[in-house]
């Protein structure tokens, strides 16, 4: 599967099928910090994603002085 | 996974809530934390007119998306910072936001506003940590702009992560003074103050991001060049580590430091600010206050810096 990571801007290639708990695991992000993204559909940590789908993996955490 | 409220197909989990909702409940789930702060908080009623600082980021333009939805009285005010690129991609954000939706929106440019106002010039002169001078230049024209234009009410996009890292910090260090004021409402301590609220205080960074993607709502993913290395991410880090150990963490530290901490903390600092500043004339502790100190500091070592010698003349080959 291809995997989009945002805002890093970084592609990477990720071989065979994963539930998305296990593919955020893998790619150190935790739980709860990114939006998984397919389409234009969120998935949750039980989903599966097959080898040949493309999906984005959004972080949510901002820092500064704030808005 | 099933939609705790109509058992359809989840779209999110949320495990702080034990939860999880297709896209139309999320959407409702969300307005109704936010409409309950609201209420709970007594933050304001749809006879005030209400100023919403937006960033062109989730937090911000999905507040003020909730607002508009609940049929508040809104009008947005978007800083350009001059941080480069980012600013300039920044402000697109919150002005398509603004002009899809016919909402008007106030645009003030630091860089505009006198020379040498833009955050990287400020923070660079005075030595200041980047999110330190920029903090001190939105109070100040968030302050100003609320005043000049007879807004009730201040809003920021404050959310639940921003509040659980400020409150860390303020822990670590024990900041009696910021610990004081650290609630999601700030009644005016100044006739030329307004109120300031956060009307996303208990709504996690996560269900912000969420809500704002299920919205369609075109906000600016990469994160502020100055923010990297900035402690509210460190501390961030932290506290998402430990909600995950531990779901409803970071929820429990705000709320119950809000309702058993902070009073205590509040009564030990109820000061007002009585003089005006010499500068601006706006509410101040001193002479001048905190963003025209630091606007004297950066004249002064401008000026200092002109008047010096050029490294090129200096270094010239014998």
């Amino acid at each position: 599967m291809r995997v989009h990571l945002h805002p890093q801007r970084r592609t990477v290639d990720i071989e065979g099928r994963r539930r998305v708990g296990q593919l955020l695991s893998e790619l150190g992000v935790l739980p709860g910090t990114a939006m998984v993204i397919r389409g234009d559909v969120l998935l949750t940590d039980a989903e599966m994603v097959e080898d040949a789908e493309e999906i984005e993996v959004r972080a949510v955490i901002s820092g500064g002085s704030g808005a | 996974m099933k939609c705790t409220r109509c058992r359809a197909a989840a779209e999110v989990q949320l495990r702080a809530h034990n939860s999880a909702f297709c896209r139309p409940c999320y959407l409702i789930f969300f307005r109704r934390q936010v409409e309950r702060a609201i209420a709970a908080e007594r933050m304001f009623t749809k006879d005030e007119r209400l100023l919403v600082a937006v960033s062109g980021g989730k937090d911000s333009l999905a507040l003020w998306d909730v607002l508009v939805d609940l049929g508040y009285d809104t009008t947005g005010l978007y800083l350009g910072l001059g941080i480069g690129a980012y600013s300039s991609r920044s402000h697109e954000k919150a002005a398509q936001f603004a002009a899809a939706r016919g909402l008007p929106l106030r645009v003030v440019e630091l860089a505009e506003e006198g020379p040498g106002l833009a955050v990287p010039t400020v923070a660079g002169l005075t030595r200041r940590p980047p999110c330190s001078a920029c903090g001190t230049m939105k109070r100040h024209y968030f302050d100003t702009v609320a005043l000049d234009g007879g807004f009730d009410v201040l809003l920021t996009g404050h959310n639940l992560d921003d509040e659980a890292a400020r409150l860390m910090g303020n822990v670590l260090r024990w900041q009696r003074d910021h610990l004081a004021r650290q609630r999601p409402v700030l009644q005016p301590t100044h006739p030329k103050f307004v109120r300031k609220v956060k009307p996303l205080f208990l709504c996690s960074e996560y269900e912000t991001a969420v809500y704002a993607f299920m919205r369609g709502i075109d906000y600016i993913v990469e994160e502020c060049p100055n923010a990297a290395g900035a402690s509210q991410l460190v501390y961030k880090e932290v506290l998402n580590r430990l909600e995950v150990a531990s779901p409803g963490t970071k929820h429990a530290f705000v709320k119950e430091f809000l309702r058993t901490g902070q009073p205590a903390f509040a009564v030990a600092d109820e000061r007002d600010a009585a003089r005006e500043c010499a500068g601006c004339g706006m509410p101040s502790w001193g002479e001048l206050c905190a963003f025209c100190g630091m606007m004297r500091a950066v004249q002064t070592r401008a000026a200092a810096r002109a008047a010096a010698p050029s490294t090129t003349d200096s270094a010239a080959p014998a």
